[in-house]
């Protein structure tokens, strides 16, 4: 009671008046004593999302020796040093094959994904886990998940829900800051709130359209009318987004406005460009987060087949992976490994702009389930043995952290289930075939 | 060798798929009723042939997806996610602002009404009635009639606009899944007792996005209404006025803009620093350039299909003359332009579009020329290459016995694993070696004069000019346009059981000289093209056109 008259009469003072919307600092009296909740009793949300890099990493450069705590940062997983005690390290849980071929940079990364190894990607039917946790968090923030891509091409996307409902990455900075805070953002912080009457009529325009839609289903073979379920499982979002905007939203501490980026998309994979335009998307998406806009989200920081390369040089991170040859001295290929390097860099920079927001007792990291992973374990041979996970913030209190796990050569699925059960999706067993699992990684469950 | 006969299976078997003979009976289940997503461009011709050319259209599309080749046949298989459909609903209020706006309601919107300021539900009902049925290319009922005048009435009081209340109801109307989605509905046919049918306005539908790309015009839909496409005589009237149209060259640039993969053009960049000519200015005028090429010989011209590939006739603008190492006289535009008979290049494949769009950043890639010749001319799917390939030879070109791609490429293809693969696809890709990575002429690479013969499927050829010769000749080159056209119209890739309207399409396209208009004309006539499913299952298959 006394917080809710102290933030009135502070915002009165603040806003004087203007009608414009502004961020405001959350006060510790919002929270609980622990700052892990608010006061009214809700916890601070807990949320999910994948970051991807291409082309996997060299294993006896970035897998720890030392099982457990206190293990050790090889050269490439040095980069992550300043969050060592935050994240946890997984190697050696494999991709199973089943006889199936291994396509490259395809197999592992939607076997892990899917808990399914793909025969055809493009009649792969089995949606990426990510999609399964939206079903559950997702449906109380205005988007139900986000997908980006540092490459500025909207078709490096690695979640679906099938074969032809692909979702598309955004890959230009200033068009996802116009999506989360457009016009249609209602800043969860700000003073006055009055519903939009036009989101009444759209509303209503909406409910028009849908009326046929048994009409239009009766005659479709099953694959059409799943299509079209679809369509209408989006409809209903853009429903419920709408619905949202009529209620005034909870406040968010961690929640303030940033200006716009600039307009610039990167074109041709210049790993310059990808990099800069991670560096403002990681912001954005930190944000967007902490504005309660969405609590999964999917981020990929370069495609399965890297095409990331220098401006000037015809070679390109994939084609160093197989073309390069390896230094007789050091025993790894320098070229290649240079954008392994850079993907570590800029997974630190992610976890970063993560923790550079302040929430409750903690950052933001602390109430994220972060799954960064790649394709591959050693892109040269297409290795889908020990594909290179790592596991960053502690999701509200659900993870114990500070940990390399081996896998031991077991599916790779537990990994995926785990992250669904920290989630709370109801799922005891996940995968197919040799992939079937029903054993989370339980070394990082607190 | 073992790799090499998997190779070889693997190519046989498509080919086969194409060329086998007919297995006449029932309609399989295949040909169930279509639900097809626009493509971009669909969308973006719908909405200038239905509001103006002027009505900007800005936004992201979802990614359309290729299947057997084809956009047209993954738009059988997409749907709209959620990501999705906000964009579309961001298009659609965008555009909506746009086509009630003052400068545009004198034309789009049928009458005035009472007030600018009030409801009027006679006039807003007025326009629904006009728009609609355009919008969702086919009649609306009278309940969603009522219930979309209410719409328009309550914004227009809350607003206090009347337009605002259009603007809303025709936002609405384009993420309808009816506007998105390219629905068929059936109805029984009168014709034969229990059998149904396409009705007339999912006929229209088909016709008119597959001869023009874009959402049946007036016309086509008065004469669905007077049920003229149910009878062969008026189906065939449509028929020729749609190809006697202006909007036919732009349904046959969407085809070849499909097929020849032009979606991937976009995406092309080539490293400046090696090809300091390469622009998105360039870019854009190759893939104009073989669009032209292609519409002034098939269309202008009433040219055969397999000249295409050995035409010298082109046309040029001073960019492209710059990396064609061409004079043009023209400052600004396009004019037609003819390279002479001893000229190295001749044909679609010696065109920087297809030169640039089959290759990495940095260098040509005689690999990837010769696998998109396979697959896109002559429908040969290649396998993908085996998960543990050591590229390393290839890229060195330091080796001093190495110079020259070929010689890099011989010694990759020493490995037996690799060896099948490459013979199918190398030599048609080291024929066009004369071409770098920009598709610009050279002899010569580090100083090694460039050998550019090969043989294609038993014909030797010598250099690219040749290869376009072989290509002609090569009568995969007429059974790929075929089924690519077909699948095209269909939404799906043709199967076994299309064979027999495969042949009868490939026999007719043959007698009349491989015109691409006959051959369009031929499928947009036949009742294949309009087939459906039915239970009845005893429905003769429709080889035959009208």
């Amino acid at each position: 009671m006394s917080a809710k008259l102290n933030r009135r009469r502070i915002l009165r003072g603040m806003i004087g008046g203007s009608a414009v919307s502004v961020a405001l600092p959350f006060l510790d009296g919002f929270l609980n004593s622990n700052g892990t909740a608010l006061a009214s009793g809700s916890p601070l949300p807990v949320r999910f999302g994948t970051w991807f890099w291409g082309c996997g990493v060299t294993p006896w450069r970035w897998v720890p020796e030392k099982v457990g705590a206190n293990y050790d940062m090889p050269t490439e997983l040095a980069y992550l040093k300043p969050y060592k005690d935050r994240i946890n390290v997984l190697s050696g849980f494999d991709v199973k094959l089943d006889g199936i071929a291994n396509q490259p940079h395809v197999t592992g990364n939607f076997a892990l994904r899917t808990g399914t190894t793909p025969r055809e990607l493009d009649k792969h039917n089995v949606p990426t886990f990510d999609t399964l946790i939206a079903d559950v968090v997702g449906t109380d923030t205005r988007f139900r998940s986000l997908e980006i891509t540092a490459t500025g091409n909207p078709k490096d996307t690695y979640s679906r829900r099938n074969a032809g409902s692909i979702n598309p990455s955004e890959g230009s900075p200033v068009a996802f800051y116009t999506r989360l805070f457009g016009d249609e953002f209602r800043n969860p912080n700000a003073v006055d709130f009055k519903p939009d009457p036009r989101v009444m009529t759209r509303l209503s325009v909406l409910s028009a359209i849908k009326d046929d839609r048994a009409d239009l289903a009766k005659q479709l073979g099953a694959a059409d009318r799943a299509r079209l379920d679809e369509y209408f499982t989006s409809l209903r979002q853009m429903e419920q987004q709408l619905e949202m905007q009529l209620k005034k939203p909870p406040p968010a501490e961690a929640c303030t406005m940033t200006a716009p980026p600039g307009d610039m998309v990167p074109a041709g994979y210049l790993v310059d460009e990808v990099i800069a335009s991670h560096k403002t998307m990681s912001h954005l998406l930190a944000m967007a987060l902490a504005c309660n806009q969405t609590k999964v989200f999917n981020m990929v920081f370069s495609d399965a087949l890297s095409a990331l390369h220098k401006a000037g040089t015809t070679a390109y991170h994939h084609g160093l992976t197989h073309n390069e040859t390896a230094d007789p001295v050091l025993g790894y290929q320098i070229e290649a490994t240079w954008y392994v390097e850079r993907s570590m860099e800029a997974l630190a920079y992610f976890l970063g702009a993560l923790n550079g927001v302040r929430e409750g007792d903690g950052t933001l990291l602390d109430n994220m389930l972060v799954f960064a992973h790649s394709d591959s374990s050693l892109a040269r041979m297409h290795s889908i043995l020990g594909v290179p996970m790592v596991i960053a913030g502690k999701a509200g209190g659900r993870v114990k952290t500070g940990l390399h796990v081996k896998g031991g050569g077991d599916t790779i699925t537990r990994v995926g289930l785990t992250m669904q059960q920290i989630m709370g999706v109801p799922v005891n067993r996940w995968g197919t075939a040799s992939m079937d699992t029903s054993l989370p990684v339980t070394d990082i469950l607190a | 060798m073992h790799s090499l006969q998997s190779a070889c299976l693997g190519l046989c078997a498509t080919f086969l798929l194409a060329s086998c003979g007919s297995d006449g009976g029932a309609i399989a289940q295949t040909a169930t009723p279509e639900m097809r997503r626009l493509t971009e461009d669909e969308y973006r011709h719908s909405i200038a042939d239905l509001f103006g050319a002027d009505i900007k259209v800005i936004g992201r599309f979802e990614p359309d997806l290729r299947r057997g080749g084809l956009l047209a046949v993954g738009t059988s298989e997409v749907a709209v996610t959620r990501a999705g459909f906000e964009q579309y609903d961001n298009l659609a209020r965008n555009i909506a602002a746009q086509v009630v706006d003052e400068k545009h309601r004198k034309t789009s919107v049928p009458c005035t009404p009472v007030a600018a300021k009030a409801p009027d539900d006679g006039c807003a009902e007025q326009f629904i009635r006009t728009v609609g049925p355009r919008v969702l290319r086919r009649p609306l009922n009278d309940q969603k009639v009522g219930a979309l005048t209410a719409v328009a009435r309550r914004e227009a009081e809350t607003s206090r606009d009347f337009y605002a209340g259009l603007e809303f109801v025709l936002a609405g109307l384009l993420v309808a899944p009816e506007f998105l989605f390219r629905v068929d509905v059936v109805e029984s046919d009168p014709t034969r007792a229990g059998a149904t049918r396409l009705d007339g306005y999912s006929k229209a539908t088909r016709l008119s996005y597959f001869l023009w790309n874009t959402t049946p015009d007036e016309v086509l839909l008065a004469a669905v209404a007077r049920g003229e496409l149910d009878t062969a005589k008026g189906l065939a009237r449509q028929v020729d006025r749609m190809l006697a149209s202006p909007r036919f060259e732009t349904g046959v640039r969407a085809f070849f803009a499909d097929m020849l993969n032009f979606d991937g053009l976009a995406a092309v960049t080539k490293d400046p620093q090696i090809y300091p000519r390469f622009s998105r200015t360039v870019m854009g005028d190759a893939e104009e350039q073989t669009l032209r090429t292609i519409t002034g010989h098939l269309l202008a011209g009433r040219g055969d299909y397999r000249d295409l590939f050995t035409t010298r006739k082109t046309f040029m603008t001073r960019t492209l003359g710059v990396v064609y190492r061409v004079p043009v006289a023209a400052e600004t535009g396009w004019q037609s332009f003819e390279f002479s008979q001893n000229d190295p290049r001749a044909g679609l494949l010696t065109q920087i579009s297809f030169l640039t769009l089959h290759g990495p950043a940095g260098r040509s890639s005689p690999t990837l020329r010769g696998k998109a010749v396979r697959e896109v001319f002559l429908c040969q799917k290649v396998p993908d290459p085996p998960g543990n390939v050591d590229f390393t030879p290839l890229e060195d070109a330091t080796n001093p016995a190495m110079k020259t791609v070929r010689n890099r490429l011989m010694a990759h293809s020493t490995n037996p694993a690799c060896a099948g693969c490459h013979k199918i696809m190398d030599p048609m890709g080291l024929a066009l070696e004369n071409f770098d990575g920009l598709g610009q002429f050279r002899e010569q690479e580090n100083g090694s004069v460039i050998d550019a013969s090969g043989t294609l499927d038993g014909a030797q050829f010598k250099n690219a000019v040749e290869l376009g010769r072989a290509m002609r000749d090569n009568p995969a080159t007429v059974s790929c346009l075929v089924r690519n056209v077909a699948g095209y119209a269909i939404g799906r890739s043709p199967g076994r059981e299309d064979n027999a309207w495969l042949n009868d399409l490939k026999a007719g396209f043959a007698k009349n000289g491989h015109r691409l208009p006959d051959l369009m004309r031929r499928i947009a006539t036949s009742d294949r093209f309009y087939a459906i499913s039915t239970t009845s299952g005893d429905v003769k298959v429709a080889g035959g056109t009208h």
